[in-house]
């Protein structure tokens, strides 16, 4: 029990401490360009920390993480889009009102899915309802069949393939390989300015912890102590009376939604949606990012994705033909020797001395275990 | 004398593996409170009727008749709720949870996303994993992760995961298994007493085992009941002896 108490306090501690490097050193220490730099970089972290609850936690690595990202994205940047598309904006158009990439494509009237995207409120309903649903129906189809492992991980790869053909071959309907771009204002209020980057950084710099607060919650409720009994003994959970699939579906769309939520905030800050965001190449990123800040670790998910990025951009901008063989090498690396990734790393070199640090901070003694310190008094009486 | 209830009641239960009559035409009937003995040669089908029983492989034809229900048309889940436990050759824990996870997880309460999403330790909970606990010699162990336990100790463990379900019919496959001989006596002392309130089905290869616990046994051979009856009988059973014992 009393270990329990301490490993909820030093978790407390260290959303306390990513909440203080998010909020205040990087807004101090880095300019508005570079803030929504990270902003963006952070918008992954959503895909990494579900990424944690489906693959550590419930051991259903997903390749297709991305899809989840960018159903939340198109979702927001439809809305938005359509909030561009006013018809005196739009007058030189053929048809006037709606969005420039259908007045290219002939298109003369407005999809019916479109429409319901003119409400803001539909919209941030969408966003949650729209990947969740995807990923109940591929949750329903895969593990009511009891299809997981590399099996999944394939199936979940060509879906995202899929959804990144489809949104390419259909450039009047959504905007195609271009994506959906010419983002400008929400409800009237420009989001292209500085303050108004700022306050979206803000936003998704809270939502973040939202999230991981109620990541937290499920990891740490009996759901999340089933999804590891599920990992290790599939069948010995269900012969306890449990139906396997059903918590499988639900920690799979849980994983779907926060990955939307990040890239519904991803629109808002970059100002657009493109399909590059959807197919293989970042599903297998947002994977390495969790891998590398460790799969079991909600906030090691975060420091993993900010990480790798400020990797990538270090990198791509110093040596732009080497990064992509740095981040294989980093991934097959972060795989052979840590598997636990930096959370890994972490408990088994700097937790004791961390933890031993604060206990003298606090109470000013030299910090010994409960043990130790008895055997001491016991010892030092004659 | 009143003749006992029938728990269970197997009937023409077949299933064949591309051909292969894995069970053939089995009948069997376990009454209420019997312990159960199931022996044979391997590859009897001892394991496989356990798995049709509990849902994990399908009947090609036949009937379990559990209380009023027929088992070959329910989910693994549901044969659980419906108060049947199984506990697998190789003992199946949850090695990265503690003793008291393992057995909390197997705590029937919360079985539902929703009522695990909101389930809550209760003291009620904590009493009585810690009365199964001392049931099956663990109660020192509680918080230990039960990868660490010895195997005997992992075989006690899902036994235990069984017990605090309340099955009406317990299925234990090879429950000594692996056990010194100290820990055989306290499981055949453990099985006794468990089997006071519901009917358990063990299969097994140690005869002595066997013969400590069981009332009645049943001897498999090619899926087929060879011999069933009290263990004195049994052992002197001519086909019995050529086909398993005298081995």
């Amino acid at each position: 029990m009393d270990k329990k108490l301490i490993k909820d306090r030093s978790w407390i501690v260290g959303l306390g401490l990513l909440a203080v490097l998010t909020m205040v050193v990087f807004p101090v220490f880095f300019d508005i360009f570079r803030l929504n730099l990270i902003g963006k970089y952070l918008t992954y972290a959503f895909v990494a920390v579900g990424l944690v609850l489906c693959w550590g936690q419930g051991g259903i690595l997903s390749l297709g993480q991305g899809i989840f990202f960018g159903l939340g994205g198109y979702c927001m940047a439809m809305f938005l889009k359509l909030e561009a598309s006013d018809p005196v904006s739009t007058a030189i158009q053929t048809t006037p009102g709606i969005p420039d990439f259908m007045d290219w494509n002939q298109l003369t009237a407005l999809p019916f899915f479109w429409v319901p995207f003119r409400s803001f409120t539909f919209t941030l309903f969408a966003i949650v309802a729209v990947p969740a649903l995807f990923a109940f129906l591929v949750g329903l189809a895969m593990f009511k069949r009891r299809v997981g492992g590399v099996y999944f991980a394939i199936i979940t790869q060509a879906s995202a393939l899929i959804l990144t053909t489809l949104i390419v071959g259909q450039q009047g309907l959504i905007g195609g390989i271009n994506g959906i771009t010419d983002l400008k204002t929400l409800h009237g209020w420009d989001i292209r300015t500085n303050s108004a980057k700022y306050v979206l950084y803000f936003l998704n710099a809270l939502l973040l912890i939202g999230v991981l607060v109620f990541s937290r919650f499920i990891t740490s409720s009996k759901l999340g102590r089933l999804l590891l009994a599920m990992r290790d003994k599939e069948d010995r959970v269900r012969f306890s009376g449990y139906d396997v699939s059903n918590f499988k579906i639900f920690i799979f769309c849980m994983a779907g939604v926060i990955s939307a939520l990040g890239g519904a905030m991803f629109t808002l800050q970059v100002g657009f949606m493109s399909p590059s965001f959807v197919g293989i190449v970042p599903s297998i990123e947002m994977v390495i990012f969790t891998a590398v800040g460790g799969r079991m670790s909600l906030l090691g998910a975060v420091y993993g994705t900010l990480l790798v990025n400020f990797g990538k951009t270090y990198f791509s901008e110093s040596y732009p033909t080497l990064w992509l063989f740095c981040m294989g090498a980093l991934f097959i690396s972060v795989t052979m020797f840590f598997p636990y990734g930096l959370a890994g790393l972490y408990d088994k070199y700097l937790k004791k001395q961390v933890l031993a640090k604060w206990t003298k901070l606090r109470t000013g003694k030299t910090p010994e275990t409960d043990k130790n310190t008895e055997t001491q008094i016991v010892g030092a009486t004659p | 004398m009143t003749q006992p209830e029938i728990l269970l009641a197997i009937e023409d239960l077949t299933v064949s593996f591309d051909g292969f009559k894995a069970v053939d035409s089995l009948n069997l009937y376990v009454d209420k409170h019997e312990l159960r003995a199931v022996i044979g040669p391997n590859g009897a089908g001892k394991t496989t009727v356990l798995d049709l029983i509990c849902g994990r492989t399908k009947a090609t034809a036949g009937k379990i008749q559990f209380k009023d229900k027929d088992l070959t048309r329910l989910s693994e889940h549901e044969i659980v709720h419906m108060g049947v436990g199984r506990k697998f050759q190789t003992p199946s824990i949850y090695g990265n949870l503690t003793v008291y996870e393992n057995l909390e997880i197997s705590y029937p309460k919360g079985r539902t996303v929703w009522g695990s999403l909101t389930f809550r330790r209760t003291a009620e909970i904590m009493e009585r994993v810690k009365e199964v606990a001392t049931e099956i010699f663990l109660e020192e162990y509680l918080h230990m992760e039960a990868e660490l336990l010895s195997h005997g100790q992992k075989q006690w463990l899902e036994i235990g995961m069984l017990l605090i379900q309340e099955p009406e019919l317990m299925m234990l496959d090879e429950p000594v298994a692996g056990m010194s001989v100290r820990e055989r006596e306290q499981t055949a002392d453990l099985l006794n007493r468990i089997c006071k309130n519901r009917s358990v089905i063990v299969i097994e290869h140690d005869m002595e085992f066997v013969k400590s616990i069981a009332h009645k046994v049943t001897v498999l051979h090619q899926g087929k009941i060879l011999a069933e009856g009290k263990m004195e009988n049994i052992q002197n059973d001519e086909r019995v002896i050529e086909v398993y014992l005298g081995h």
